[in-house]
């Protein structure tokens, strides 16, 4: 016997079972939405997604655009990702900036939660409406806070965009109702059931490519209200007193870059970033300025329509 | 922080360090990610049985707390905990606003955790009654279950009702988890009266077997390691157990191969592949199959997947295929194995949770989508509802929410199904209703039942009736008068009643979790045998519906009807 030891093993290991299920809605969005989109914010949870739609729809590229709702605030590097990994994956890139926001100077140092609102829970809005998307991939996962663990993989919106928890359709086993009524737009979230940890082990081992903000290097950084922030260009506006000094730092998450907080690292290398992962005591989101409004603060947002 | 009197110090896993940052991360010790394996499980139980909180004690025994969740179920616990100065673990997966208000949980919530073995995906679900159909939603993907009762309440209603869906949603795994012994003197006595209690029911309704796990979620007692509360308690821990539990297909591979087509690959003119996730058996490229309903065959050329084409693609696996023949072949039909295919059916006995506020409409047109496939389908007979406290059958009415029904559905057109029992993914479907697009149902196919004056023969096994459905201490009685009646109508009949088969037919069979299975098996051979010999046989034993094929069930309403019966060929 020459086969490889995979096939003589009994079942799957989680993360094929997790590959295969992902890959599973992916094609069933396709089949039963009229124009679907994927949501990339270029994250690693982002990465994941798109490099399972390659996989999901092989040898053709993955048969619907990927939709960037951007606020002019991300990390340069993410920037540059987002552009060659489009090209790379053989799909159109849409790029959408809340027109009024740029009309008013939106920005995070000087409008707070407005921020947020304005540029990516509006522009996702636009961005929706603009294209008639009707479904819409997006990279959430269960494990990150307690209102996503309630929501569905199939999750509907009202034609205000609006989320409501207590009137979710029950899903049963992977019998997947896409059936909207008129205005109705669906969000899908084909990595539901994974975890930060499953993200990375699967970034790993399929060697896919990330922003390079994941893994530590020296970085001019300033300390503020407890988050280590990064001085990405010179639109940061430093307060009286603070000089940025040169950190080894990464990120958990991804975002813009005023609001992102790093951590303290030197892991360089995706072993070593899962290393630490595993030791870590404290949970992604917490690095994020928008998270600490308050225990239910993600499920309003999400109500209102916050992806 | 101050760990509360009533949770033991973790082992040092959580390094202070770490969150500064500055240490040197140690080398990655695997490179490549462990194999785990995975495993779905279930919680249910009454109200107040503390369901969260033993899955907030999973979370945090297999550590998977961080400093700031850690932190916010402190403050949590201060603010709406039920513990006084402990923490509150049901605060960790009581997730949405208004059910912390009420506390209850409402909705079917998922978490997660890990240990080096495995990973858990947890489905946390409402134990309130009228909200059967979130329960029955999180059953549907779960390989284990757990039924919590409270050691100072025993077997209640609840308990049964819950017991009953995980029988019926076909969980293979059933752990009965005895939970607040701390609250009942750690009393043997008390633990093993409820195991008895629970054991009688258990059998009625069919579950042959499960484990019995007496803990103490709060405070932890054989959750991760065992009691020294306990000693009289000879299994294992909670976690042990689910970490040892099999998982995956029962017989990945003996099964036969079949996969709904969910999407035609077509990139251009010279590759037409069909994509899809295989619902069971084994795939190789050479192999002879059948596309279904269709009935047009050929051979698997090619799996095609990103990775490179494969020299076998098993259940659970999402994968290209590419056939020999330029076959017409599109979403929703399924490819199988040429030498097992499934059934075709344009109408199916199955079992329905109804899951909507608004009943079910007998004739009305629903949506009905299994594997790939969308059909429209109604109910064309309602034959009873099943007494979920009891596992009974009651008098046929109309479904209301969370009802559970065994109905006759009419498809307009055929589609490729298999039993539940046989496999989830064929076997399932659920209702949608037209109007308002929502799933009102979910269905389990028990049987696929004889359309008369459609010109489908009718087989010998149409012959054999199980009566799974009547009460035990009833069968004997309605067995006698469904041989009166077949009598009466010139049909020769025979009974296969329970104690003649246990103490002859499989008096050699030891006891044991695989006791039920062989005699189910004997059970269904003796029955195919006689009724080639032309007899109608009438099944009067202790066989769960899900596993009585092939045949179909008969009641006490069938003898209602005067003169030709369906039942009767």
């Amino acid at each position: 016997m020459n086969a490889p030891a995979t096939f003589l093993r009994r079942g799957l290991t989680h993360l094929e079972q997790l590959e295969s299920e992902s890959i599973h809605i992916l094609r069933e969005v396709v089949a039963e939405a009229e124009r679907p989109v994927m949501l990339y914010s270029v994250g690693k949870d982002s990465a994941v997604m798109l490099h399972l739609a390659r996989k999901a729809f092989f040898p053709a590229a993955a048969p619907f655009p990927l939709l960037h709702v951007d606020t002019t605030w991300k990390f340069r590097d993410m920037y540059a990702l987002r552009d060659r990994a489009a090209r790379e994956a053989g799909m159109e890139l849409i790029v959408h900036r809340n027109p009024e926001a740029e009309r008013l100077g939106i920005n995070p140092f000087d409008h707070g939660s407005l921020h947020t609102d304005l540029w990516k829970t509006e522009g996702l809005r636009q961005a929706l409406d603009l294209h008639g998307f009707d479904a819409a991939f997006g990279g959430a996962r269960r494990d990150e806070d307690k209102s996503r663990a309630k929501e569905r993989i199939f999750s509907f919106r009202s034609a205000q965009h609006r989320w409501d928890p207590k009137n979710q359709r029950p899903e049963l086993w992977s019998l997947y109702n896409a059936r909207k009524s008129r205005g109705e737009t669906i969000r899908v979230f084909p990595l539901s059931n994974w975890t930060e940890l499953d993200i990375w082990q699967y970034i790993h081992a399929e060697g896919i490519e990330i922003v390079p903000l994941y893994l530590a290097a020296p970085r001019p950084t300033v300390e503020r209200d407890g988050m280590i922030l990064m001085v990405d260009d010179d639109r940061f506006r430093l307060r009286e007193g603070e000089v940025p000094a040169l950190r080894s730092v990464r990120f958990r998450t991804l975002g813009c870059y005023p609001l992102t907080g790093a951590v303290e690292s030197r892991a360089t290398t995706l072993p070593q970033v899962i290393s630490e992962m595993r030791l870590a005591t404290t949970s992604e989101r917490r690095n994020r300025a928008i998270d600490h409004d308050g225990a239910a603060s993600m499920e309003r947002k999400k109500q209102e329509g916050y992806f | 922080m101050d760990g509360p009197s009533c949770i033991p110090a973790q082992a040092g896993t959580q390094n202070p360090e770490v969150s500064a940052g500055l240490i040197e991360a140690p080398a990655f010790a695997g490179v490549q990610p462990p194999e785990k394996s995975l495993l779905r499980l279930l919680t249910c139980g009454s109200v107040d049985d503390g369901k969260s909180t033993l899955l907030g004690r999973l979370l945090y025994d297999s550590k998977m707390l961080l400093d700031d969740q850690l932190e916010a179920l402190e403050s949590d616990s201060r603010k709406s905990g039920t513990q006084g100065e402990g923490l509150d673990f049901a605060l960790l997966v009581d997730g949405l606003s208004a059910e912390r208000e009420q506390g209850i949980t409402i909705d079917v919530a998922y978490r997660f955790f890990a240990t080096e073995k495995r990973k858990f995906i947890v489905a946390d679900t409402p134990g309130h009654e009228q909200y059967t159909r979130n329960m029955a939603t999180g059953a549907s993907t779960a390989d284990l279950a757990i039924i919590l009762i409270d050691a100072r309440k025993g077997v209640l209603t609840q308990t049964r009702r819950h017991s009953h869906l995980v029988h019926l949603l076909g969980i293979r795994h059933v752990v009965l988890a005895v939970n607040k012994m701390d609250l009942a003197d750690f009393s043997r006595e008390r633990f093993e009266a409820i195991v008895a209690d629970y054991r009688a029911f258990a059998d009625e309704i069919g579950i042959g077997s499960f484990l019995a796990v007496p803990i103490a979620a709060l405070a932890g007692d054989n959750i991760a390691a065992r009691s020294p509360a306990m000693p009289w308690y000879r299994g294992p821990s909670l976690l042990e157990h689910l970490e040892t539990v099999p998982v995956g297909a029962a017989r990945p591979e003996t099964g036969a191969f079949n996969m709904a087509v969910q999407w035609v690959n077509r990139p251009d003119s010279g590759f037409r592949g069909y994509a899809g996730r295989i619902a069971g058996g084994t795939v190789r490229p050479g192999d002879e199959i059948v596309i279904l309903p269709s009935g047009r065959r050929s051979h698997v050329v090619r799996i095609v997947t990103m990775d490179g084409d494969l020299e076998r693609a098993v259940e659970g696996q999402s994968v290209t295929l590419t056939l020999a023949d330029e076959v017409d072949c599109s979403r929703g039909e399924v490819i199988a194995s040429a030498s097992a295919p499934p059934q075709i059916a344009d109408a199916l006995l199955a079992n329905l949770v109804w899951m909507s506020h608004e009943p079910l409409a007998p004739g009305r047109s629903y949506w009905l989508k299994i594997g790939s496939s969308t059909v429209s389908a109604s109910v064309s007979k309602v034959e009873h509802i099943v007494e979920v406290d009891s596992g009974r059958p009651a008098g046929a009415r109309l479904l209301a929410l969370n009802d559970i029904g065994r109905c006759e559905l009419r498809l307009d057109r055929d589609v490729a199904a298999t039993t539940y029992s046989r496999g989830r993914e064929l076997g399932a479907f659920i209702l949608i209703d037209k109007l308002g697009n929502g799933t009102v149902a979910a269905g389990m196919i028990d049987g696929f039942p004889r359309r008369p004056g459609l010109g489908r023969a009718a087989g010998e096994s149409d012959r054999i009736l199980w009566l799974s459905h009547v009460a035990p201490q009833e069968r004997a009685d309605v067995a006698a008068r469904a041989q009166h009646k077949l009598q009466a109508m010139g049909r020769m009949s025979f009974i296969l009643d329970e104690e003649s088969l246990r103490e002859g037919l499989s008096s050699d069979l030891a006891e044991g979790p695989e006791r039920m299975d062989e005699h189910v098996r004997r059970v269904r051979e003796v029955a195919g045998l006689m009724s080639r010999a032309g007899l109608h046989i009438l099944v009067a034993a202790d066989v769960p519906a899900a596993e009585a094929w092939p045949g179909r069930q008969i009641g006490p309403d069938d003898l209602e009807q005067e003169g030709e019966s369906e039942w009767v060929i």
